[in-house]
């Protein structure tokens, strides 16, 4: 196990961020840690290279005690902050060099890294503009460059498309997952679900500092939810109205007027719907149930009919 | 007690790679600050003041203005600089991804301030040497004293810094802590025949007035006991202030 962490708390004051989470992220693969805001996605991950002290519980990173290993551990691991965290008043490749430095990387090591990592994530066109002239995409991959100075076999992302454009997204993700099939291991919180569902081989679901439930997207999809989802538009009324005497009650989701049923087959549902509407045809949609299905359901928004 | 050299100056050279880039701005104010001192107190004023404690009034003041310079470098850094990049740059939580420790960052950047502390006092030094104000050989011994007061500094600032919730506070402590000692640390006039028996103490807790007494004896070249005292002073204080600012260093970067 790359990183291993064992029933792990932190209390802020009386408040706990983290409450008894166990968790272990395998080499080589890609794992999100989910979860809404305020779930204790970032103070974990400060935890893991080693910032914040647990209150409780054991965290090994490459099978070594991060509270006892620190230095060793960092210098193997790298970390994309929430935040940017670059020097506005120097060029991408001035940043590099001091981050570089950091690692108490040397010339000429140090010059080739930082070509590396500029042709990797295409920074090139602009790595002599001072940083504060470029665009927040371009911001991003260039402290994601930063993160890779010390060619890391664990790299940490803390939300890393977060604000992005949807070309700029794509692009990041498939660097991410060139790294990851060149033997990086990788860490990522988001809270995207089309970013975990592509993008992970596992995940793990936190609600309030704990893993709620964990594995690959398609089992969790597989374990939680039927397969087929059918959102509309409906009352509450209506919405009993629909369930009664169709057998078992379906599991279904309600935010505000919409309603989200998940079913093995969605045909009689749709069936029901137009027979109840007669003329008025309300627009349904039927899509394959997904991550953020399984998201809604574990982290408590869901209604569950019939239990 | 965890501290890394390499890791201490790759911070240093953090700082030393932005003030490449600003320090045309940032040198002009700062080196010409104590040269207009020179200008209208010691030849302006001091033209109608005959001697002062037995040399020339411009004479007199020469000496503490070559620590007021290495003060002034120092406070610079570790005031409004240090507060930026640790609440809006958040350049120690970048930091503190890598191999680099909480003593690491305050050993960098103490030895920044004091690089900053060189280069002001030592620019002021050379054009006061240049002017034939700084009596040669024995002057130099007054040249260690720009680091050990560029340390003295550091450390109060950094420790004033780490602990002050806005950056407000930053006009407090220039105009009622540094702007005091500028005028009351015997650099324009002997403190100690001005002030009341009772009340002599008082020089004597005044951070400047320390390497102002030794940079002056320098320059006159003579030597005296209380002149251990100023040293002990310097060293004793900032290694007090160095270990109360690592603590809140730690507090501040991890938890």
């Amino acid at each position: 196990m790359i990183v291993r962490l064992r029933t792990v708390s932190k209390n802020f004051g009386d408040r706990p961020a983290v409450n008894n989470l166990s968790l272990d992220v395998p080499a080589g693969i890609c794992f999100g840690l989910l979860g809404p805001n305020g779930a204790g996605k970032t103070t974990t991950l400060r935890m893991i290279y080693g910032v914040t002290r647990p209150s409780g519980g054991t965290i090994q990173v490459f099978g070594l005690d991060i509270s006892q290993n620190l230095r060793a551990v960092r210098a193997r691991l790298g970390v994309t902050l929430q935040q940017n965290v670059l020097i506005e008043a120097l060029t991408p490749e001035e940043n590099l060099r001091v981050f570089g430095r950091y690692h108490l990387l040397r010339e000429p090591e140090l010059s080739r890294r930082i070509g590396e990592v500029i042709a990797f994530l295409d920074l090139g066109s602009h790595a002599k503009v001072p940083v504060k002239q470029l665009s927040g995409g371009f911001q991003r991959r260039l402290a994601i460059a930063l993160s890779l100075m010390n060619r890391p076999e664990l790299l940490i992302l803390d939300e890393p498309t977060t604000g992005l454009d949807p070309a700029v997204r794509l692009a990041l993700w498939s660097r991410i997952r060139e790294l990851r099939a060149a033997g990086t291991t990788v860490l990522i919180t988001t809270h995207y679900m089309d970013e975990a569902q592509r993008l992970c081989d596992r995940v793990a679901i936190v609600s309030a500092g704990k893993v709620v439930d964990e594995g690959s997207p398609a089992d969790l999809i597989a374990a939680h939810l039927a397969p087929e989802a059918v959102e509309l538009d409906c009352s509450p009324e209506d919405e009993s109205a629909l369930i009664d005497g169709a057998g078992s009650a379906p599991r279904r989701l309600r935010m505000g007027n919409r309603v989200t049923f998940y079913l093995d087959n969605a045909a009689p549902l749709i069936d029901r719907i137009r027979r109840h509407d007669r003329e008025t045809h309300r627009p349904i949609v039927v899509r394959p149930t997904n991550l953020e299905d399984v998201f809604l359901a574990l982290t408590g928004t869901s209604l569950e009919a019939g239990r | 007690m965890s501290l890394s050299l390499p890791h201490a100056l790759a911070v240093w050279r953090r700082n030393a790679a932005m003030y490449r880039r600003t320090w045309k701005w940032n040198i002009l104010p700062n080196f010409f600050e104590p040269v207009l001192y020179l200008v209208s107190i010691g030849i302006g004023l001091g033209a109608y003041i005959n001697e002062m404690a037995g040399t020339s009034y411009l004479a007199f003041i020469v000496p503490g203005l070559v620590c007021v310079a290495a003060m002034n470098g120092a406070s610079f850094e570790v005031t409004y600089n240090i507060y930026v990049r640790l609440n809006f740059e958040k350049a120690y939580d970048a930091m503190l991804t890598t191999p680099i420790e909480p003593d690491d960052v305050l050993a960098g950047e103490i030895l920044w301030a004091i690089t900053r502390a060189c280069i002001y006092g030592g620019c002021f030094f050379a054009v006061i040497a240049v002017a034939g104000l700084a009596p040669l050989p024995s002057a130099l011994w007054a040249l260690p004293l720009i680091p050990l007061t560029g340390l003295l500094f550091a450390a109060i600032g950094i420790a004033f810094s780490l602990r002050i919730p806005n950056i407000d506070l930053f006009s407090f402590y220039f105009t009622l802590f540094l702007t005091p000692l500028f005028l009351f640390s015997d650099v324009f006039f002997p403190l100690k025949e001005r002030l009341p028996a009772g009340w002599l103490w008082v020089g004597e807790v005044l951070p400047l007035l320390h390497p102002v007494r030794l940079a002056r004896a320098a320059f006159n070249g003579e030597a005296a006991p209380v002149l251990l005292w100023d040293v002990v002073y310097m060293l004793g204080a900032s290694a007090l202030l160095l270990a109360w600012a690592r603590r809140s260093v730690e507090r501040r970067l991890t938890n």
